[in-house]
């Protein structure tokens, strides 16, 4: 089915989305959470008509405008990228993939567009209340793109609604609320935008405390904090509450994506969390080597965090390769898991049942057709490792999974201490003198955007080999093209999107520098 | 409502969107046409800034159309979205490069500091104004000159073309609608301009340029469309959806659909109106004839591609594997979801048709670049 597959095409493929996928999430954290922190000063001026706030406004709606036209032009690529790159894919879930993608262009990007001339041309031609009512709605607009892009990844992530079609070969929506509604895919939006608004927060943050360093724009930039710290403080313990979620439905639906966040290579019952930890380099699954150098354990809260019972079992990497302990399924019933070489089997035989159901069907031969069906439906839940020829194929990247989750998750701790801290000192109204609080603040910057470039990675890595959970592996859903191809796009991505971040960065920076005008840009 | 239609009528339905969002992308390239005009219209700094500006203002909506139109296609048809993105790779792949790098164009262009200089990103302007144009329309020719690919009973896709998709740019049927494209842009953007800038110089150069891009067009245009009445369609047979060859398929096409035909001559009159006024005249709503007279044309040769027992997307490689409206399709299920989402767009067309008059009731003038707001 998969014949002659050169497989520098699969790993050149996967750069280039990850490459472009991540140039794109460079932007799109900072436009969902400025959106609203300039929605919320917007509204303050028109309640109080105070002309200060309007510049304030005016200045951040500046910085959101170069962030913006990057983020669009980044977005585009991945939109169509589906089709260009992972062709198998694009037909296999289509018909349950393509619909988000399209509710959000007809939906999400309209209405941003839209309403963003509005709020940079409106200024003096329509009403206020209708200008403010504008850049309300593009924060909406673009929070609702998130969302529906989410439930995609999130499908891909956990396939509920749908059914797999053997007369067309692919799998197709029964219910459209399940997908949309899936708790992953929920989850998954919640933690999402809520990480944009704490980078945004911090952005603004930040920004303002170089004001305040170099003594310009007190007033500017001590109002901008109120707002950010407040509105940042809320979302990122919301933030850790959904990742909290997020983590837990890893636990039920992707547990090979559980056990690389934490480097756990053997499971135990009532495992405990690493706070702290080195995994040993180089190991392997099946050597002898212990999982970490050194580390500092919670003992207990994994298996609680999970499955919400200290002494759950936990499966480790190992596990999972030979299969035979013992879980609750679905239902709630006891089952002993399988291992990954039967698990390879059972999509062997679901292939080959399907190709034989598609021979039956052009013989009319009906006695063929209801056995190789009923063979087919037998196995189709491990269709996807059918494809796969070893084992050791279903561990993704244990070391890099888990310093993403490590690295993601101090932080998020980091920051409500931070918020806490801007709060405290705006409040008392001695953040000025602070110059050690507003360098880190210049710093915190930086480490706003690591956090939330590391959860893309613990999700997206964290889930290899597959595209879709248990379904369709990487190779099987790459396009059939020469790898050459992929490797003069993935080389002409690099240069152009550099070139464009190093002229959106000098362009931010400059602004920065010039400061807000008094009438606008 | 739309859970008792038949597949095929949801099929035909959504077939008409895409025509219909196929038919709005081109008429929305202007902003694409006159990208390639900046230098042609505006002689000096501030005629520039004009022109520019009164582009920037609707860039937006082109690109989001476009996006629109790939996820809507996805969305309804997914076997063409994997089939010709994935085989097709390098046409799609410099149309979107081209996009890239528009879309950072006018914000980045006039701030201090931007790395790559003014005259760069006008120069990534007038690229993707040529090169967005002539290859969407070279894409869009593939309709009713066909693609070699194959499927294999997975519905895998592979592409059995020499070059990735660079070949079909070779086909001159396929070149002439792309370059039949390019010109409609172009004199889609003279007409616009005469209408949205107020200036006499730009004005009077418009007039000029006028005739001289609408002789290409027209030529490029006849070129494409007598051609294509003339040829053997990919006919598939209704029962048994075997597909064939059908000589004059799509000249049948218009016969046995007359409503679509009546469709594509007052879309053409409506266009050639449009131009003969402004070139007669001293009139600035030719656009509007035009560029309504282009959505007309446009949407009934999408639908003479798709409806009537046509292949829209044949395989000159293997006859049956060409995609048509039914074997392409998503599931009734999902086409009738997506049917209830489209109950959105009218909507959405009202509140862009609104918020547009709100803020762009006054034409584009000197003294407005000068003042202080939002300017590229
Ligand atoms: C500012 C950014 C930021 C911060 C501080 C955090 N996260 Fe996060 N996290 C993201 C930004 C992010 C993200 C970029 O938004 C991800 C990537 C995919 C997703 O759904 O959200 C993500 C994914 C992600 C995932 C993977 C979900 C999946 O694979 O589907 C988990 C389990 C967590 N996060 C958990 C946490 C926890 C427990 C945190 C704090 C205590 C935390 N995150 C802080
Ligand atoms: C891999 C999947 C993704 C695809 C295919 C995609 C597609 C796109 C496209 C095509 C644009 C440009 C839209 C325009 O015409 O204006 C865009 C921009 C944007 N996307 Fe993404 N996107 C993806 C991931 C995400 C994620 C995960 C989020 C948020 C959580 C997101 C949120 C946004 C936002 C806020 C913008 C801002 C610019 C705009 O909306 O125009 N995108 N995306
Ligand atoms: C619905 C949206 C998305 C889909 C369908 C999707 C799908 C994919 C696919 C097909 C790959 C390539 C397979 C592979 O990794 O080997 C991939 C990789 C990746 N994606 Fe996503 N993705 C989505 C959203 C995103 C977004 C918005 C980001 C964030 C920036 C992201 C981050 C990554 C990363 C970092 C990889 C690289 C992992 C690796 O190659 O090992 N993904 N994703």
């Amino acid at each position: 089915m998969i014949e002659n597959l050169d497989p520098g095409l699969v790993d050149w493929s996967r750069a280039q989305f990850a490459l472009t996928a991540l140039y794109h999430w460079l932007f799109v954290p900072l436009t969902l959470g400025i959106t609203f922190i300039i929605a919320f000063m917007e509204t303050i001026y028109v309640k109080t008509g105070d002309p200060e706030w309007k510049k304030i406004t005016k200045f951040w709606m500046t910085l959101f405008g170069i962030n913006f036209a990057i983020g669009v032009a980044t977005g585009i690529i991945l939109e169509f990228e589906f089709g260009t790159n992972w062709s198998n894919y694009s037909w296999f879930v289509g018909d349950i993939f393509g619909a988000p993608l399209a509710i959000e262009g007809i939906m999400a990007f309209f209405l941003e567009s839209t309403f963003i001339a509005v709020m940079f041309f409106g200024w003096n031609k329509v009403s206020k209340k209708f200008h403010l009512l504008s850049t309300w709605l593009v924060a909406f607009g673009s929070n609702l793109s998130a969302l529906w892009i989410l439930v995609a990844n999130g499908w891909m992530q956990s396939p509920v609604g749908m059914h797999f079609n053997p007369e067309t070969a692919r799998n197709e929506m029964l219910n459209f609320w399940d997908v949309l509604l899936s708790p992953i895919a929920i989850n998954k939006f919640l933690h999402t935008i809520t990480s944009g608004y704490v980078l945004a927060a911090i952005f603004v943050i930040g920004v303002s405390a170089w004001f305040l360093l170099k003594g310009r724009e007190q007033l500017l930039a001590k109002r901008s904090i109120v707002i950010s710290s407040v509105f940042g403080l809320l979302s990122c313990l919301f933030l850790i509450y959904t990742g909290d979620g997020s983590a837990y439905q890893v636990a039920q639906k992707q547990p090979m994506k559980l056990a690389a966040m934490e480097g756990l290579y053997q499971g135990s019952e009532g495992a405990g969390l690493v706070v702290l930890g080195i995994p040993t380099p180089g190991k392997q699954f099946d050597d002898q080597k212990d999982d970490y150098l050194f580390k500092f354990e919670i003992p207990k809260l994994l298996s609680f965090l999970g499955y919400g019972d200290v002494n759950a079992f936990v499966p480790g990497v190992k596990d999972l390769i030979s299969g035979g302990y013992e879980y609750n399924n679905t239902n709630g019933i006891k089952e002993t898991a399988l291992s990954a070489e039967q698990k390879i089997e059972k999509g062997k035989i679901s292939i080959n049942a399907l190709k034989n159901y598609k021979h039956a069907k052009e013989n009319n031969d009906s006695e063929k057709l209801k056995e190789s069906l009923d063979l087919f439906n037998e196995n189709f839940k491990y269709f996807g490792y059918g494809f796969l020829n070893d084992p050791k194929s279903i561990i993704p990247n244990v070391p890099l999974t888990f310093y993403s989750f490590h690295i993601m998750v101090s932080l998020g701790f980091y920051f409500i201490l931070f918020f806490s801290l801007s709060l405290l000192f705006i409040y008392k109204d001695d953040i000025e003198p602070r110059k050690w609080f507003l360098r880190l603040a210049i710093l915190t910057i930086p480490l706003a955007y690591i956090a939330s470039l590391s959860g893309w990675i613990v999700a997206e890595v964290g889930r290899q080999p597959w595209t879709i959970q248990d379904l369709l592996p990487t190779v099987a859903a790459v396009s059939q093209i020469d790898a050459s191809a992929v490797q003069i796009t993935f080389f002409l991505f690099t240069i152009i999107f550099t070139a464009l971040l190093i002229a959106e960065i000098r362009i931010m920076t400059k602004q920065i520098h010039i400061g807000p005008k008094e009438g606008g840009h | 409502m739309f859970e008792t239609l038949s597949h095929l009528a949801l099929q035909q339905y959504w077939w008409i969107i895409i025509s219909l969002l196929g038919s709005l992308l081109v008429f929305l390239l202007f902003v694409q046409g006159g990208q390639t005009l900046i230098y042609t219209l505006g002689k000096t700094d501030i005629e520039r800034k004009m022109i520019i500006n009164s582009l920037g203002r609707k860039w937006e909506f082109t690109f989001t159309t476009l996006v629109t139109f790939g996820g809507a296609f996805f969305a309804s048809f997914p076997l063409f979205y994997s089939t010709s993105f994935g085989g097709a790779y390098w046409v799609w792949m410099i149309i979107l490069f081209a996009f890239i790098i528009q879309a950072v164009s006018y914000e980045y262009r006039s701030k201090p500091n931007n790395f790559l200089g003014a005259k760069t990103y006008e120069i990534f302007l007038f690229i993707n104004g040529a090169v967005g144009t002539i290859f969407l329309g070279t894409a869009v020719a593939t309709f009713f000159t066909g693609s070699e690919f194959s499927l294999n009973e997975m519905n895998f896709s592979k592409w059995e073309g020499a070059a990735n998709g660079l070949e079909l740019a070779l086909n001159i049927h396929n070149i002439s609608l792309g370059l039949a494209v390019f010109f409609l842009a172009r004199v889609l953007a003279i007409l616009y301009f005469m209408n949205n800038i107020d200036n006499k110089e730009i004005f009077s150069r418009s007039k000029k340029q006028l005739v001289i891009n609408t002789i290409p067009f027209l030529f490029f245009f006849l070129l494409f469309v007598i051609w294509l009445l003339l040829i053997e369609g990919f006919a598939y047979n209704p029962i048994n959806k075997q597909v064939a060859m059908e000589p004059f398929k799509y000249l049948h096409n218009f016969v046995q659909m007359p409503l679509v035909l009546i469709i594509f001559l007052i879309g053409v009159l409506f266009v050639l109106f449009g131009i003969g006024k402004s070139i007669l005249k001293s009139c600035t709503n030719g656009i509007w004839f035009a560029g309504i007279g282009t959505v007309l044309t446009v949407f009934a040769l999408f639908l003479i591609a798709g409806l009537n027992n046509t292949a829209f997307y044949p395989s000159t490689f293997n006859l049956q594997n060409s995609l048509t409206i039914e074997n392409a399709s998503s599931s009734k299920y999902t086409l009738a979801i997506m049917s209830y989402v489209s109950l959105f767009v009218p909507f959405v067309v009202a509140y862009i048709w609104y918020t547009w008059k709100s803020i762009n009731n006054k034409k584009i003038d000197e003294k407005e670049m000068s003042e202080d707001i939002h300017v590229y």
